[in-house]
């Protein structure tokens, strides 16, 4: 139930609503939640709900970390932590 | 296709999954359980097969995870009272219409003759009500924090534009008092918590650090592709490797430690923190939710009191075991023989996030 989904905002309207496009289907959300949503973001979706918007620098880090570990020494596993605060 | 896309892509590349499982291999104790407490999470261990690709003495147990399930039967009847109202029609996320309560579940109300909507979000049903002036629409409000500041949106919403036929029943719940009795409970020993993604997503990070420094239980925060929740898993072997008890964020691109302020100041301008009932854990205090008084109008109990029948349990059922992760569903003698989703006798088998009905789908 707490299943949320990455989608794009194409749209921002009146009244905190946008419009988003999942998986090639558009639809009207609302962006009370994320304030600083912006035409272009990729923001997380629950029940017609922006809860927050997707940070593709943070994602490209995570991926970054992960391709690289599996070649290192096995008692030097780094894993992939990325720090966001 | 723009990158994003590709990024969000590779969080389902089998060669980022391999190498992960890999590193769980040779990290992993000899012995561990593993408790993820999110039913997303529930269905995305199963669907992704990731049970099966632990190594021996890693048991993955599933927690209270699923809002439905966790729901009581008292929480149910109180809805069917108010579906019994004659002005009311309800609304609801569609896997609650089955869900048993003492003596009937919404989908049989409905085919008596009652008025029951399901909708896909709080703002479906402000949209009901508007559309409806001669109804009373009553929301069913279930569902952990990632839900919460939906709810106090739609009921502030209602408040501005001047609503009078909209109302809320409100059961959500919060997961770190849940998590608290889980930790705490000695017949089920759990080595390390993969934590919701989406739930943290509202509060961050700071609400489980109790696990780790009361309780030296080290816990991840964790997405749902299947490379989220193998990563997930690996930065917990890893803390059990090296002796370490932390809440980790493996999740960074949907989960600020600090979680999303504007959904928390909704919650609480319009919730206040109460003492909850929750099926398999019994009563919590301050792990639910209640609409403060400024907002009483909202509150659907408060405005049409209905009567509600006496509780009984459904005998035979073990969901109160399936939640608290000490029996795994299939070892419940009702499963499969008795109970299935089309006939469900317990909530686990109802909500598709359940630990039954995953465990009937997919093992
Ligand atoms: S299999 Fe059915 S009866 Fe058994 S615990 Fe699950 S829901 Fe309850």
């Amino acid at each position: 139930m707490c299943l949320a989904i990455p989608a794009q905002i194409t749209q921002l309207e009146e009244g905190n609503l946008a419009t988003v496009d999942i998986l090639g289907v558009s639809r009207s959300i609302s962006v009370d939640l994320t304030p600083q949503a912006q035409v272009g973001s990729y923001v997380l979706v629950h029940a017609g709900f922006a809860i927050e918007v997707v940070d593709e620098q943070y994602a490209q880090e995570t991926l970054e970390l992960i391709r690289q570990f599996p070649d290192l020494a096995a008692d030097e596993v780094m894993l992939p932590q990325v720090s966001n605060s | 296709m723009d990158t994003m896309q590709e990024e969000l892509k590779a969080f389902r590349d089998p060669a980022l999954a391999r190498g992960l499982v890999q590193v769980i291999g040779e990290l992993a104790p000899e012995s561990a359980t593993l408790m993820e407490v999110c039913g997303t999470h529930t269905v995305a261990i199963a669907r992704n097969g990731i049970r099966g690709l632990m190594p021996e003495g890693v048991r993955l147990a599933s927690g209270p995870g699923c809002p439905v399930c966790v729901t009581s039967n008292h929480d149910i009847d109180k809805v069917i009272a108010l579906a019994r109202v004659p002005e009311v029609t309800i609304a609801t996320f569609g896997d609650m219409t089955r869900v048993p309560g003492s003596t009937s579940s919404l989908l049989a109300e409905q085919a008596a003759g009652r008025s029951v909507e399901i909708v896909y979000s709080p703002l479906d049903a402000l949209k009901l009500a508007a559309d409806n002036p001669n109804r009373q629409i009553v929301f069913v409000g279930v569902g952990f924090e990632t839900t919460t500041p939906l709810v106090a949106i739609a009921i502030k919403r209602a408040k501005e534009a001047g609503l009078k036929n909209f109302s809320v029943y409100g059961a959500h719940k919060n997961m770190p008092g849940a998590l608290e009795v889980i930790v705490a409970d000695p017949q089920l020993k759990v080595s390390a918590l993969i934590l919701p993604g989406h739930v943290s997503t509202i509060i961050g990070a700071k609400p489980y650090q109790f696990l780790a420094e009361k309780y030296g239980i080290p816990g991840v925060i964790t997405g749902f592709e299947p490379v989220d929740v193998l990563q997930g898993i690996a930065m917990l072997m890893r803390q059990l490797y090296e002796g370490r008890a932390e809440i980790e964020i493996a999740y960074a691109r949907g989960v600020m430690p600090e979680g999303n302020p504007v959904a928390l100041a909704a919650i609480d301008e319009v919730f206040e923190t109460c003492s909850a009932t929750w099926r398999g854990l019994g009563e919590i205090p301050g792990s639910g939710y209640r609409i403060r008084d400024e907002f009483a109008e909202f509150d659907a109990m408060r405005r049409f009191q209905p009567e509600v029948e006496p509780v009984r349990e459904h005998a035979g059922c073990r969901c109160g075991d399936v939640l608290r992760g000490i029996m795994a569903p299939s070892d419940c003698p009702l499963f499969r023989k008795v109970c299935t989703p089309e006939n469900p006798v317990g909530p686990c088998m109802v909500s598709s996030e359940g630990s039954c009905a995953a465990y009937f789908r997919y093992y």
